[in-house]
């Protein structure tokens, strides 16, 4: 029997995961997916927002403000891609310039700092391309920007170093109390715990409702994205909001943490949880949209990718987080945005409340940090000489146009929580992320996994079963 | 270590090799070839079919043929290359940061360098086809590696994209190997690959070439398992309710070449709308010294052109080194 069983490996239940690997408890996570992050986690704005958004007194507000505070230390820790980043809420009219003012109030009585109403001058200095019918902005400092998928990962990995199990590539498929635990069913095996927390993001209704009474109801909802090279830098310095409107935030201009511009999204239906197809009505929406915040034409013939990510809106509207009617199940669930900032906050309050239910002893031996990954295309000049000096293997690019070497390939394959797809490698260490979108590397990518798992080349998968990338031998 | 070279060429492929052997006969001595992969040859290395040299050798050669032609040549006039040797920065000074395992963390100072970097493939992203984005959705040049290099077949039924010349010769390929090839669908009324691709790769083999047709939609959460067609007007807008859908596991994309000149635009070079670098009469860039050849300038339909280009700029920088500058 385990202590805690967590089902979701998105950004939510792998932050639960790492706080309660703080207490001597034993822990295991299950997704359902091949790999974590790889639902709402993977494909979203990847904004830490400030936390003006949420209406006061909404779970959304406590852990949005709570989690967005938290990023800075946390990403040292668990060294992950995290860049402090102002957010600007741009008004183009001065009703808007109200709405900007409404959001300020809304974000001080919400506990955000350093929230400034800016005019038009303030604007201009820093963003030299806004467009001329930009009237001033809410200007957010507390905000940042992230490697969503890295976050959960490195929070995973940090997890198992201190001992936590993950079990990927298994559905669960029921639940049941039994005597002084719960026993969760998967589509492979059966487990039993203390306790279980429900963090399946996209599917967090339906794992509610296997043990405990009806609460919210799942409306997954679809937004598309643009991606433009690296070349675009400069372009937008700070994530631009426009103001938001019934319909929601909108669609938003990004630096992100890779030095591209994200450009997105648009927000529709999907009734099928488990994809998530571009469309070009939608995307021609984002263009359209995103085209009035700067002065210049946006240089849309350097889009690198369009994708589009799944967000789990519940109908009762906030996240439901906490104890429910059944001992020992907890919820982390309906978490849309600002599920990415709220993440650490949310994890953080649930282990300790599981830890405290659980009489969980502190784990003395807990270790915070994350073994650091070393990224060749992030250091300084004298780093790389220095690195290349002692370690040769570095300097064996595989991913050109994000210069990733095999090195840090093979390093995230074995790591704890390490890639074992094509695209567990791109999510840890950026290969075929860039312009070229591994036209180049994918053959070596394909390489070093059959290599570094020992499995043949058709075995290696791009991401869940059935993803094979190569079919079979030639004659 | 590696001495100051006088001379440095950026990419080891065709127009590389031209250009050092071009600038080593006009007198420049000290040369040093960058290349990134673990061999010279570039992309030739995996072109097995022929076509290549006529113009060059008159003979009809394979890729890896015709790059064997220039490598030997490299190799018995002594000029020097270093191959897993990416090159990270390009500075307008004309300073060259590059990596190599067996040379470490180098700067290099030369007088005159030649951007011969060649192009790569535009993707399924870049295009921005709508639907999922699963797996079984490559370019034609990646399949050529793992069904070339790697002896492995990345499709059973297969629709083309595109009728570049590449997208022609995987038909062949993928054909030859047993896969089924269902069609290639070109979004113009003409096909832009050589006239000998489309009867030879395609004709002789019954593929159909679809003109004025796109893919609208890619289908498959894993793999792919179908693509919607759509037939288009002449604004190239397709026509939706003419769409049709074939099931296929994989989709081919021959939908054109970028010059990767990145490396050289950062350091401030101009480059065309296409992304080839800018270059005037002697094929140097808008930075004094840097020169450019081959598909980084503009992408070519024969290597044999790439190869005069490139002989035509290392006799250029040649010029440029010696006249003292």
């Amino acid at each position: 029997m385990e202590d805690v069983i967590i089902i979701g490996g998105g950004v939510i239940g792998c932050m639960t995961l790492r706080y309660l690997s703080r207490y001597k408890l034993s822990l295991r996570l299950i997704e359902s997916h091949n790999d974590l992050a790889s639902g709402a986690t993977m494909a979203n704005s990847a904004i830490i927002h400030a936390g003006y958004d949420p209406e006061p007194g909404t779970a959304k507000a406590y852990f949005n403000v709570r989690g967005c505070g938290m990023y800075p230390a946390l990403a040292k820790e668990l060294d992950f891609l995290y860049r402090p980043l102002p957010s600007l809420v741009v008004a183009f009219s001065e009703e808007q310039m109200a709405t900007a003012e409404a959001l300020r109030t809304r974000g001080e009585e919400n506990g955000v700092e350093k929230l400034e109403v800016i005019g038009r001058e303030r604007l201009l200095e820093l963003e030299p391309n806004i467009s001329d019918e930009a009237v001033g902005a809410l200007y957010a400092p507390t905000a940042g920007i992230v490697e969503p998928w890295g976050a959960a990962i490195a929070a995973a990995e940090n997890a198992c170093d201190n001992g936590a199990k993950l079990s990927l590539g298994e559905k669960v498929i029921g639940m049941e109390k039994a005597g002084d635990g719960i026993l969760v069913h998967t589509d492979k095996a059966d487990y039993k715990a203390r306790a279980v927390v429900n963090a399946a993001g996209v599917w967090s209704d339906k794992i509610n409702d296997m043990l405990a009474p009806h609460i919210f109801d799942i409306t997954p909802r679809l937004g598309q994205y643009y991606l433009l090279d690296r070349r675009t830098s400069g372009l937008v310095n700070n994530t631009l909001f426009a103001c938001p409107t019934k319909e929601g935030k909108g669609v938003l201009l990004s630096p992100s943490v890779h030095e591209k511009l994200m450009i997105g999204p648009d927000a529709k239906a999907m009734p099928d949880r488990d994809l998530t197809p571009t469309d070009s009505a939608g995307l021609a929406f984002v263009k359209e949209n995103a085209a009035r915040f700067l002065k210049c034409p946006l240089p849309m013939n350097l889009n690198i990718r369009t994708y589009a990510g799944i967000r789990p809106t519940p109908s009762n509207g906030d996240f439901t987080v906490g104890r429910t009617p059944v001992e020992g199940f907890y919820n982390a669930a309906g978490i849309e945005s600002p599920g990415l900032a709220s993440s650490p906050a949310i994890g953080l309050e649930l282990a300790e409340m599981i830890a405290r239910d659980l009489g969980a002893e502190k784990n003395e031996d807990f270790n915070p940090f994350r073994r650091k990954q070393i990224r060749l295309n992030r250091l300084s000049e004298e780093e790389k000489k220095e690195l290349i000096a002692r370690e040769p293997g570095y300097a064996s690019i595989v991913c050109k146009c994000e210069k990733v070497s095999e090195k840090e390939i093979v390093d995230c394959i074995h790591r704890n929580a390490g890639a074992t797809t094509v695209k567990g490698v791109k999510k840890r260490v950026g290969a075929g992320l860039g312009r070229c979108q591994a036209g180049f590397c994918q053959p070596v990518v394909v390489n070093i996994l059959a290599r570094e798992l020992g499995i043949p080349k058709d075995q290696v998968l791009y991401d869940d079963p059935g993803s094979e990338i190569l079919l079979e031998k030639t004659k | 270590m590696i001495s100051n070279p006088d001379l440095v060429i950026v990419g080891g492929g065709s127009a590389g090799m031209a250009a050092a052997l071009e600038a080593k006969k006009r007198g420049i001595e000290n040369i040093l070839i960058l290349e990134t992969d673990p061999y010279l040859g570039g992309v030739l290395r995996q072109c097995i079919h022929t076509g290549f040299g006529l113009r060059t050798f008159s003979e009809d050669l394979s890729g890896p043929e015709y790059a064997a032609r220039y490598i030997e040549r490299i190799e018995s006039e002594g000029i020097r290359y270093l191959l897993n040797t990416p090159v990270l920065e390009v500075r307008p000074d004309l300073t060259v940061i590059a990596i190599s395992k067996e040379e470490g963390y180098l700067e290099l100072h030369p007088k005159a360098s030649i951007a011969a970097t060649g192009c790569r493939e535009r993707g399924a992203g870049t295009i921005a086809i709508p639907g999922t984005r699963p797996a079984g959705v490559l370019t034609a040049g990646t399949a050529q590696r793992y069904v070339n290099i790697e002896g492995y077949r990345p499709g059973k039924r297969v629709v083309i994209l595109g009728s570049g010349d590449i997208g022609l010769i995987m038909a062949r390929r993928l054909t030859l190997e047993g896969a089924k090839v269902l069609c290639v669908a070109e979004l113009m009324p003409k096909s832009g690959g050589l006239k000998r691709n489309i009867v030879q790769c395609l004709e002789d083999f019954d593929i159909p070439l679809l003109l004025s047709t796109t893919v609208v939609e890619i289908h498959g959460k894993d793999r792919v398992t179908a693509v919607t067609l759509a037939s288009v007007d002449e604004n190239r807008t397709p026509i939706l309710e003419k769409a049709w859908r074939v099931e296929c596991d994989t989709l081919l994309l021959s939908v054109g070449l970028v010059p990767e000149t990145e490396l050289f635009s950062d350091a401030g070079a101009a480059v065309e709308r296409g992304n080839g670098l800018t270059v005037d009469d002697h094929l140097m860039s808008t930075i004094p010294g840097l020169f450019g050849c081959g598909n980084a300038v503009k992408v070519h339909d024969l290597v044999d052109n790439v190869s005069l280009q490139g002989e035509k700029a290392g006799g250029f920088a040649a010029e440029y080194i010696l006249g003292g500058k």
